[in-house]
């Protein structure tokens, strides 16, 4: 890994060093397929860039890490440059000071990867309409993530509001190894289903999307109940035919499949790191559908 | 060339109806998935494609191939989430082993070889769902075993009798596993439910084993339940040649006669034949390797564009090239053979072919072999087709070269272009995957001296750190039951058909010329391409 630093800098300067730090190291950028903007604050930096680094590996990105600092100090841009021997894309975090925090735009703009997609995303704190943020306005792509909020459910349920295709959310990338599970159970004729529970612990974004999915595609009453956690815990669906289809996961690594006249199956259902959500939501990026009609769903619902 | 195709025709268009019953059934289960179930949609992307409950049973799991690809690609699945709850696999051998014992095989099998990190509980997963069946092929109580254990399981782990059989034995035990599988009723699906059989090349040594070998499992198995692994097939990059000449308008406009001189494509291996004496010997650079993958390479190179990516229509296309394959008029000339002899490869002195163990020493086998092909249509006519195979050559390396003519006219002094090569599209097929294009670009200084670049497209560089192995995929497909990837009967057919000839010249004009181990085979492969004014790449 090579670093460098440039303190009082401008994109330009920024530019030229990569393309010097690039050819010094004899690989050329030709290999990166896109651009990935994170937008964090000092504290969450390290957690972020390191889940974004991980996910490269996958999808070999520039990953430009934008952190605000204090907006009272004089305006100057710091950055601090890492092209890596291990990783196949490079790193840029950037520093912003003074009234240069509300015009990150300007430095993001000039160091986008030309003409591949751009995906911004928010580990932490996101803007209302994240499609009319500043930043948010250059990509294509936007991630956020509602348990980064005091009150993930609120925030979740409010995300309908300001979305444009394209908007996506972490709470909904965790459900996918659940939704996958569940609608391998239906492969099977299972016919209908009357009404249905998914336990999580309190509070918690993902139980309240997975049950607004669930209730939209069933067609069926799904609530939302309180378990000790930790995350998802279970889904109960009753089915007019009688008895239960029930996934459990207590363990949050092994989960317990059952259904009427058929024995309990075991499969793995762990939780996954931040960086396997993120390379998940790397690997398609048009605008999912699914997705939103699950958030009207659940915008409909509460109202 | 002529072929006799009279009889063969009709009963080619008898069994097209009847794959294309089988098709539409097997494509309603798609389709099906996505009515019936009201979790699933095409637009919801993220959720993967899993395989329905199933069983999973294994023939021949003490061998190489189970060890290093499918008990590690069967980890893999399940790592990904692919493998569906209840998913069981059952291994069958000559072993006194108990279920533990082949769990603990299983279980260092997919430390030592599985591609994703090892995790507990995706193990534990797959550990619950393993048995063991020892016996003999020829020991009918092992099988009636077999099936009850089957049933057993159906019970405990709620497969519902869905069970593919994987054949990875040598094809000598086809007849007596197949007769085994039918007497014991376990070829016989009972409505709602499915059978399949796996097997793995060669299909035959020439056209009329071939049939042989198709007549035993086509007894008991229809067509639509036979899956033929070729895991060329399955490998990312062999499927990319698709999207890179169907999803693109960049390559088809000059993706023929008219700009096209020539394509070579090779498969060049820097191991000799190690312990597969028994089977190589006899058998041959063209039959072990240019029948299979190296004619689905051709076919996937030179096909027209299919209707859709469904089995069906991608092997009718396939199946066109192959008929369209015309050899030269004399094999003498159009073809070449070779055989190592002791020489250094790779900086250690290696034996030759007749001195390695349980050769014969007046083996007439190719561990080389050159072709030249052509391919009868509008968009070929007239561009040969260079396939070469070679075990102990400088290095490992398949790639598929498409070698465009030199420009009609070049305004520059002929001194400027002297050392400007002819464009080329280069598909790398192992190892490292991609795509290189070859062209001539002005060397920096007042001269105007222009030189081959290349210009480079690695596959692991603009995708995953690494792509999901060819038996991965296979395997998934096989449990799904969709078919595009594998071979049909025709296509192997038609392949022998291409290459029988080929063999019984060679088996009366001569001996194969030698070669020393480490070099790119014999002087005259090389001078079968120097007649026609060109040469072999340098790789």
């Amino acid at each position: 890994m090579t670093s460098f630093n440039l303190t009082d800098t401008q994109a330009s300067k920024i530019s030229s060093t990569l393309t010097k730090l690039r050819h010094q190291m004899g690989a050329p950028a030709v290999g990166m397929v896109l651009t990935l903007v994170v937008v964090c604050d000092e504290a969450g930096q390290y957690d972020s860039v390191r889940a974004a680094t991980d996910a490269a590996r996958e999808h070999p990105s520039r990953i430009l890490v934008v952190i605000g600092r204090d907006p009272n100090e004089p305006n100057r841009l710091d950055a601090e440059l890492r092209v890596g021997e291990s990783s196949p894309g490079e790193v840029v975090l950037l520093r912003l000071y003074g009234q240069l925090t509300k015009h990150a735009e300007s430095v993001i703009s000039p160091l986008l990867l030309t003409d591949t997609p751009v995906v911004v995303w928010w580990p932490g704190a996101s803007p209302d309409v994240p499609a009319e943020d500043k930043v948010g306005k250059l990509a294509s792509r936007r991630i956020t993530d509602a348990h980064a909020a005091r009150d993930s459910v609120k925030a979740i349920t409010g995300r309908s509001g300001g979305y444009v295709p394209g908007d996506t959310d972490l709470a909904w990338t965790r459900l996918t190894t659940w939704r996958s599970l569940l609608a391998a159970a239906f492969d099977q004729n299972v016919g209908k289903v009357k009404k249905g529970i998914v336990e999580a612990s309190r509070g918690h974004a993902s139980a309240v999307l997975l049950a607004s999915w669930l209730s939209e595609r069933l067609g069926a009453p799904i609530q939302v109940g309180e378990s000790s956690g930790p995350g998802l815990t279970a889904v109960r669906l009753t089915l007019a035919s009688g008895g239960d289809l029930t996934l459990t996961r207590s363990d949050a690594r092994l989960a317990t499949l059952s259904r009427p006249g058929q024995p309990d199956r075991r499969v793995a259902l762990a939780r996954r790191p931040t960086s396997e959500l993120i390379a998940e939501e790397l690997r398609r990026l048009d605008p999912d559908e699914i997705y939103a009609s699950a958030l009207r769903h659940l915008a409909n619902g509460t109202k | 060339m002529a072929r006799n195709t009279g009889g063969k025709a009709e009963a080619a268009i008898a069994e097209e109806a009847h794959t294309a019953a089988a098709a539409v059934a097997a494509t309603a289960t798609t389709a099906e998935a996505f009515e019936n179930n009201p979790l699933r949609d095409p637009r919801d992307k993220r959720l993967p494609r899993v395989a329905g409950p199933c069983v999973l049973v294994l023939f021949g799991v003490t061998g190489d191939l189970a060890k290093r690809k499918l008990l590690p690609a069967i980890y893999d699945l399940g790592n990904r989430g692919l493998l569906p709850p209840g998913f069981s696999l059952v291994g069958f051998a000559r072993r006194d082993w108990a279920h533990e014992d082949f769990a603990q095989v299983t279980y260092e099998a997919v430390k030592q070889y599985a591609r994703t990190p090892f995790r507990d509980e995706v193990w534990k997963q797959i550990c619950e769902g393993i048995h063991f069946c020892p016996g003999e092929f020829h020991d009918e109580g092992a099988f009636d075993v077999l099936a009850m254990m089957l049933k057993e399981i159906d019970e405990t782990r709620g497969t519902g009798g869905n069970y593919a059989f994987y054949l990875s034995v040598p094809p000598k035990f086809f007849p007596t596993v197949v007769e085994q599988l039918k007497r014991t009723g376990l070829a016989q699906a009972p409505e709602g439910s499915w059978r399949r059989v796996v097997i793995e090349k060669p299909f035959g040594h020439d056209l009329k084993s071939a049939q042989e070998l198709n007549a035993i499992t086509s007894a008991v198995f229809p067509e639509s339940s036979v899956f033929r692994i070729d895991h060329y097939l399955g490998k990312e990059t062999v499927q990319n040649i698709l999207a890179l000449r169907f999803a693109n308008t960049l390559y088809e406009p000059i993706w023929n006669r008219g700009y096209v001189d020539h394509v070579q494509i090779t498969m060049a291996e820097d191991i000799g034949i190690g312990s597969r004496a028994g089977y190589y010997d006899g058998i041959g650079a063209a039959r072990d390797v240019i029948q299979n993958h190296l004619l689905q390479l051709l076919a996937l190179v030179a096909m027209e564009d299919p209707t859709s990516f469904d089995a069906h229509s991608l092997r009718r296309e396939k199946e066109k090239v192959l008929k369209a394959v015309r050899l030269p008029d004399d094999l003498g000339l159009g073809t070449t053979r070779g055989q190592y002899t002791a020489g250094w490869q790779g900086g250690e002195s290696v034996i030759g072919y007749l001195e390695e163990q349980g050769i014969p020493a007046d083996s007439m086998t190719d561990t080389y072999a050159a072709i030249r092909l052509e391919v009868a249509n509008r968009r070929w006519a007239g561009v040969p087709f260079y396939l070469r195979a070679g075990k102990r050559l400088g290095r490992r390396v398949t790639e598929v070269a498409v070698v465009f003519e030199r420009a009609p006219h070049l305004p520059f002094s002929k001194d400027d272009t002297e050392i400007l090569g002819q464009n080329a599209l280069v598909i790398r097929v192992q190892p490292d995957e991609g795509i290189t294009v070859r062209f001539g670009s002005k060397v920096p200084g007042t001269a105007m001296e222009v030189r081959d670049v290349s210009m480079d497209f690695a596959y692991g560089e603009s995708f995953m750190e690494s792509s999901p192995e060819a038996y991965e995929r296979l395997l998934l497909d096989v449990l799904i039951g969709d078919p595009p990837l594998f071979p049909h009967q025709r296509e192997v057919e038609l392949s022998w058909e291409i290459l029988d000839p080929i063999e019984d010249y060679w088996a009366t004009h001569g001996r194969p010329e030698g070669y020393p181990a480490g070099t790119w085979g014999p002087p005259s492969a090389d001078a079968m391409l120097a007649r026609d004014g060109r040469v072999w790449r340098r790789l």
